[in-house]
């Protein structure tokens, strides 16, 4: 059974005229790890409300078709109830951090699900070690940067020890060596843990490589869904204004030039072993 | 001023005797010396009350804070005793006035300087204070900073299209003031629009009873700093009694 | 004579966090430059010099030979214009236009050069239909572009960008990079602060490489950006052009590309040489 599903959703937000998701229907499968993508205002955040109950609960509307996450239908369960199951992660650090240090942060979902003060405590610890922000447990947020604010959200979400999380362009605001940083997380959680993860980004450059599968939405729409080598290297992409990364760009010019190397690179390392491989051959 | 006052209230995370008292205890410590200085306007009781306070305060290692804090509100005493000078001519009484006001301020000072707000609010939450008001109190706070940052950058921009804050007239100068205030508060319901978002998809509500990472515990030392706090307050009261028999009759 | 002189610049805020120490650059009218480094190296309060919001510690910056101390931050902005990362600092306005009026009155144009200001501002960065619109109607790039708009209004000799690459997709980075390329060209001082480094190497100006409050690096982009022990210490990642041929240097691949079609023509060379 896959971990969630969509069949023929549409959603309008009560003030819009136009709807902001049209007809998706996707199925994403326990551990994998999606790449969402897609330019902005084509329905990405919408998406992710509706992975975890926002929408149709705290973001109202019109919204038709279905939405399955772990066995439960979204239309029925509010999102403080999925929370146990699928974790949020947004784009702005700082407005998803409410106390006045990262442990508590880290305790607020369990506190609020009314664990025992033994059981929080153990989970607490977890979740810190785990991303790796151990020393940072007292400091208030605003004493953190940027990264670290988003580690201990995520840390925070990891901590309800959900079966997905999705991830909102969680490195907007990031500089690229801590936005890499939190690929290497990511990808940590996806493999080491089984967690479902699904993640929203523009900076395909750095996150290609990690992911399973991606997929492109333009306009409301599912317009594309693949491996990442297929989705990037195909034509559509560049129609829709998603950037493909410099790496792709270059192995479809030497092709475009007659050079055929074995196959799509993901990353820079990749393309240049592989114009290695055809150069020794 | 107004922001250096501020910044004297914010607490750090220090390690100190005073630090590791319990917040209830070091609040009734404040309330004490609150009531001491209400019963009090001559100078020389105001100044051992000080005198009372300055070891506590160097006792929590927090003695250049809350010297910037008394600083901060040392204008708005000297409006004080200027007004009281002005409306009765008793200086000793103007003086007393303006000292009780920055001996309440030292003492609470102290009190927001050791005490984490996160503690205060488990404080008052374990004090049957419903969570979501502790929780408003302690968000609030965090969001100081915050807040104070996003002003900062709303003042720069704006200053940075030619907005002059000090030009003009009295009502050009509050019209001033709009480009300001404007983004702040759009920005602050876009803030709290994102929170509650957040907060929902983190089991916001989900239980009846909610749980706590941690508790407060009194221990011995809290029982007895309450207890020597109100034997403090008792004995001043005691003293005023005594040295200020005329008031005994108005007081019965 | 620069338009901007920085020397030996230091800058310490009132917490006492020294966030500029020992900065000196100097930029020449016309100059399309890039300065680089990840959060907290100091860019943002380095070029809030620029127009006075912050004045030096120790050292000196003058505009246009001006030193920053002598003048307000009004007459400075008239001359630097800062376009802010997040366009919701400054939008304020019932309508667009008059967003964009409202830093030409503050400067005391006329009314009718307002009029004028705002009419070729709107037409500037595709804004026309939104004319009468609430800027808070407006989706997050044309926000972005209104933030640009109301400060080019005013025709500031030197136009400086904090982040604008934050946030957005790479078609609105594409045509941003056109927009400020053609800003250039026709004559303006274009300052860039990013940590974007794809977006610096396409558009490939001079790059000011900062870190921890200090420059480390001023070259040109093709230099600097193929240079990965400068940006190591900055705490950047190489451009994916550059990495790649940096991994085949020891087949010979040269090490100062960051331009795509170029890469690709070292590539086949590489290939060709060897038979393929």
């Amino acid at each position: 059974m896959p971990i969630i599903e969509a069949k023929n959703l549409f959603f309008r937000y009560a003030a819009a005229e136009k709807y902001a998701i049209r007809n998706v229907s996707l199925s994403i499968r326990r551990g994998e790890f999606v790449l969402l993508t897609g330019p902005s205002g084509c329905g990405k955040t919408t998406l992710c409300r509706c992975f975890n109950g926002l929408i149709p609960h705290f973001h109202r509307g019109v919204f038709e078709g279905e939405v399955w996450v772990c066995g439960y239908s979204v239309a029925e369960t509010p999102p403080n109830k999925l929370s146990k199951h699928v974790g949020l992660v947004f784009q702005n650090p700082e407005n998803q951090l409410f106390c006045l240090s990262v442990e508590k942060d880290v305790a607020f979902g369990l506190e609020n699900m009314g664990l025992p003060e033994a059981e929080i405590r153990r989970r607490v610890e977890w979740a810190l070690r785990v991303t790796g922000i151990e020393e940072l447990r007292h400091r208030a947020p605003h004493e953190l940067s940027g990264g670290q604010q988003q580690k201990a959200a995520i840390a925070s979400v990891l901590a309800m020890e959900p079966e997905v999380v999705v991830l909102d362009e969680p490195t907007s605001f990031l500089d690229p060596r801590s936005a890499l940083e939190l690929f290497d997380l990511l990808k940590r959680i996806n493999e080491d843990l089984g967690v479902t993860i699904v993640l929203v980004e523009h900076r395909l450059d750095l996150c290609a490589s990690i992911a399973q599968r991606v997929l492109a939405m333009v306009d409301g729409e599912l317009a594309l869904d693949g491996s990442p080598a297929e989705v990037l290297c195909g034509e559509a992409i560049r129609l829709f204004g998603v950037g493909v990364p410099k790496s792709i760009r270059l192995y479809q010019l030497l092709l475009e030039a007659g050079v055929e190397l074995e196959h799509p690179p993901l990353s820079a390392e990749e393309l240049a072993d592989l114009v290695r491989q055809k150069i020794c051959q | 001023m107004s922001l250096s006052f501020l910044e004297g209230l914010q607490f750090r995370r220090m390690d100190s005797p005073i630090h590791r008292l319990d917040p209830r205890a070091k609040f009734v410590i404040a309330l004490s010396i609150l009531g001491y200085a209400m019963l009090f306007t001559e100078v020389i009781p105001l100044i051992v009350g000080f005198a009372i306070l300055l070891p506590l305060v160097f006792a929590a290692k927090v003695f250049r804070m809350w010297v910037r804090t008394i600083k901060g509100v040392l204008v708005l005493a000297i409006l004080i005793f200027a007004i009281n000078w002005l409306v009765t001519p008793d200086l000793a009484m103007a003086v007393g006035l303006a000292l009780r006001f920055v001996l309440l301020v030292a003492a609470f000072s102290l009190f927001f300087l050791t005490t984490s707000p996160d503690d205060l609010g488990l404080a008052l939450e374990q004090s049957g204070v419903p969570y979501e008001l502790t929780f408003a109190f302690t968000t609030a706070i965090r969001f100081v900073p915050v807040l104070c940052r996003e002003a900062q950058t709303i003042v720069d921009a704006q200053r940075s299209r030619g907005l002059e804050l000090e030009r003009g007239g009295l009502l050009k100068r509050i019209r001033n003031y709009l480009p300001i205030l404007v983004p702040l508060v759009v920005g602050a319901i876009r803030r709290s629009v994102d929170l509650a978002e957040a907060m929902e998809s983190r089991a916001w509500g989900v239980s009846e009873k909610r749980t706590s990472l941690y508790r407060l515990k009194m221990r011995g030392r809290d029982y007895l700093a309450i207890l020597l706090s109100a034997a403090f307050f008792l004995l001043a009261m005691y003293v005023k009694l005594l040295s200020n028999q005329p008031l005994l009759p108005w007081l019965l | 004579m620069p338009v901007i002189e920085v020397d030996s610049l230091h800058y310490t805020y009132p917490n006492g966090v020294e966030a500029l120490r020992g900065v000196s650059l100097s930029i020449e009218r016309g100059e399309f430059v890039a300065i680089m480094g990840e959060n907290g190296a100091g860019k943002t309060t380095l070029i809030k010099h620029f127009n006075g919001l912050l004045r030096p510690t120790k050292g000196c910056v003058r505009v246009d030979g001006v030193d920053t101390r002598e003048a307000s931050v009004a007459e400075l902005s008239k001359k630097v214009g800062l376009v802010f990362q997040n366009p919701d600092s400054q939008l304020f306005s019932e309508t667009v236009e008059e967003e964009i009026a409202f830093a030409l009155r503050n400067f005391g144009f006329s009314e009718e050069v307002v009029e004028k200001r705002v009419r070729w501002a709107l037409s500037l960065l595709g804004l026309e239909q939104y004319r009468t619109t609430s800027p808070f109607l407006l989706s997050g790039g044309e926000r972005k572009r209104l933030a640009l708009a109301s400060v080019l209004a005013w025709d500031p000799d030197v136009v400086v960008l904090d982040e604008p690459t934050i946030g957005q997709d790479y078609g609105q980075k594409e045509k941003l990079m056109q927009f400020i390329t053609q800003l250039n060209t026709q004559g303006k001082t274009v300052v860039v602060v990013t940590h974007d480094v794809e977006f610096v190497a396409d558009c490939n100006p001079r790059v000011v490489l900062m870190a921890a409050g200090k420059i480390v690096a001023d070259g040109h982009a093709r230099e600097v950006l193929t240079n990965p022990q400068l940006l190591d210490e900055a705490s950047l990642l190489s451009p994916q052009v550059a990495k790649v041929l940096h991994h085949l240097s020891d087949l010979g691949a040269p090490s100062s590309v960051i331009d795509l079609y170029e890469a690709r023509d070292v590539l086949l060379r590489l290939l060709r040489r060897r038979g393929v």
